[in-house]
């Protein structure tokens, strides 16, 4: 059980700033003039059409992708001018959780959570290590997986190992990739209270991508609609979905029909 | 021809995809001497790898390298028996074995062997994001999974060619004993006689080039692999071709620097 933490959201501290930002892939133009915030605190879910370029906007935010233009500063720092060991310093403080888990598959849940502490944080000791993975395995409900190997692991199992992984860094932000991409509706539901659970006992900010509108409802404190590589619309669920955009209107009645049927 | 509003080409798709193949994988190179002396050091990987490696290739070198002392000095029996030069077997078998067959034959299974699964490993964990998800852990996967890897098989392969070496002259040394009844110290010390420093010293220079060799095209191919599984398939493939390309290359050109010293 989560025991509740001193999470609260904070609209005077920003913690990730995005102005103008631009991403082109040869001849496609994929991210055209993006302007977002993040406050401390604050989960924002992220909805597109597959390819509008969601993951692409998070890949350039944890430095993996380079912006052809635009400003972009996270946690006080221009992400494109890092490198080196001044990019590694940022990436500790921001936690990335991979649409496909990315565990490794080499190694057994004990060691694909200990790698990250052990090469990161070399002065630990051995108890301190085994500490901590019981702790972020804990987090996530899966403390008597931890000798498993990834491929004896449900999907839904994978996604809570992975965003364990990603805890046990102890981020201050984290960008979730289609968190409930692939899984049944109890599994996504469960991955949804786990990230909102998250949220308030490490007091992390997120921005999960997705196009699953229970996702984003249920995880986001503000949703924002990505459409032709830019955001057309940055608010509250309620207040997005009631708008007149038809481009928002039809991915509602989209999703909301598939779940009928569902 | 290239599509409209499309990047023109240098020369054709063919050649320039080449070119650019061959500067990145130059780069690749260079990265990997920037990389490996400067730390963190990841020395237990690199046991770990070189176990691996050794463990993997082991029984492989064994038979191969015994079959092919015993069938080499089966087949040049007749050709020496002919001018009554028999003696002369361990003497003809040490020169082959130690100055191109025991390194030669090393490269070429670790080529397959290990190129391949190197290739298969790094390219499996490229198109499964687990490349990037070192990256956004603050790890150099570079320095974790290519350097490691690389230094593995550069050090590796030569203990493992000077263990092929010993195997070899073994399966040598069976086939003389059976047929003239020598002995295991008469059959080294003639097979050494005529060896040089100059040869010994040609044939580690040449294992850790071909072992350097596996270890930079295996990993450069896993780590440029790209659409999932099939690219993962075309990485462990192509680590083998165009290692053992490579080391006959490299052969060639060893053998006539090391021939031209010879006669200086």
């Amino acid at each position: 059980m989560i025991k509740e933490g001193k999470h609260q959201i904070n609209r005077e501290e920003a913690v990730i700033s995005i102005t103008g930002l631009e991403k082109s892939f040869d001849e496609l133009d994929v991210l055209k003039g993006v302007d977002f915030t993040l406050y401390r605190g604050e989960n924002v879910a992220v909805l597109g059409k597959s390819g509008t370029g969601k993951s692409v906007l998070i890949k350039i935010i944890v430095g993996l992708l380079k912006p052809d233009a635009g400003e972009l500063v996270v946690l006080g720092k221009h992400v494109d001018k890092l490198k080196g060991r001044e990019l590694d310093a940022l990436r500790l403080r921001v936690g990335f959780s991979f649409q496909s888990s990315a565990l490794y598959d080499s190694m057994n849940v004990y060691q694909n959570l200990a790698f990250p502490l052990t090469m990161n944080k070399k002065n630990l000791s051995k108890a301190e290590v085994d500490h901590e993975v019981e702790e972020a395995l804990d987090a996530v409900g899966l403390a008597s997986k931890i000798n498993e190997m990834p491929s004896d692991l449900s999907g839904g199992q994978r996604k809570r190992i992975g965003i364990a992984r990603t805890l046990i860094l102890k981020p201050e932000i984290i960008l979730y990739d289609e968190p409930t991409s692939g899984l049944d509706p109890v599994t996504s539901g469960e991955i949804n209270d786990l990230i909102r659970e998250v949220q308030k006992r490490y007091n992390t900010s997120s921005v999960i991508i997705t196009h699953d509108l229970t996702c984003a409802k249920h995880t986001g404190d503000r949703v924002a609609m990505l459409l032709d590589g830019r955001f057309s619309k940055v608010g509250s669920f309620e207040s997005v979905f009631t708008s007149d955009d038809e481009q928002i209107k039809s991915f509602y009645n989209y999703n909301f029909t598939i779940d009928s049927h569902a | 021809m290239s599509k409209p509003g499309a990047r023109p080409y240098l020369f054709t798709r063919q050649i320039d995809s080449f070119l650019t193949g061959v500067s990145n994988a130059y780069a690749f190179t260079i990265r990997f001497f920037k990389e490996a002396f400067l730390p963190p050091f990841h020395f237990r990987e690199i046991i770990n790898q070189s176990f691996e490696i050794g463990i993997k290739s082991l029984l492989l070198i064994t038979v191969t390298g015994f079959i092919i002392g015993l069938v080499f000095t089966k087949q040049s029996r007749p050709s020496l028996e002919d001018f009554g030069a028999t003696s002369w077997l361990p003497s003809l078998m040490g020169i082959a074995i130690i100055r191109a067959l025991g390194p030669l034959v090393t490269a070429l299974i670790c080529a397959g062997k290990i190129g391949s699964s190197i290739g298969a490993e790094i390219g499996s964990m490229k198109v499964t994001e687990q490349i990037e998800a070192m990256e956004v852990s603050a790890i150099n996967p570079f320095k974790y999974l290519v350097v490691t890897r690389v230094l593995a098989t550069t050090l590796t392969i030569p203990v493992l060619s000077l263990y092929c070496v010993c195997v070899g002259l073994y399966g040598s040394y069976i086939n003389v004993h059976s047929e003239e009844a020598t002995g295991i110290i008469s059959f080294y010390k003639n097979a050494f006689s005529s060896v040089s420093f100059l040869d010994i010293y040609t044939s580690v220079i040449k294992s850790v080039v071909f072992g350097f060799t596996i270890g930079v095209v295996g990993c450069y191919k896993g780590f440029n692999a790209s659409q999932g599984t099939r690219g993962v398939g075309m990485a462990a493939n192509k680590a083998v071709i165009v290692s053992m390309f490579l080391i006959f290359l490299e052969e060639m050109i060893i053998v006539q620097v090391t021939n031209w010293f010879r006669h200086v």
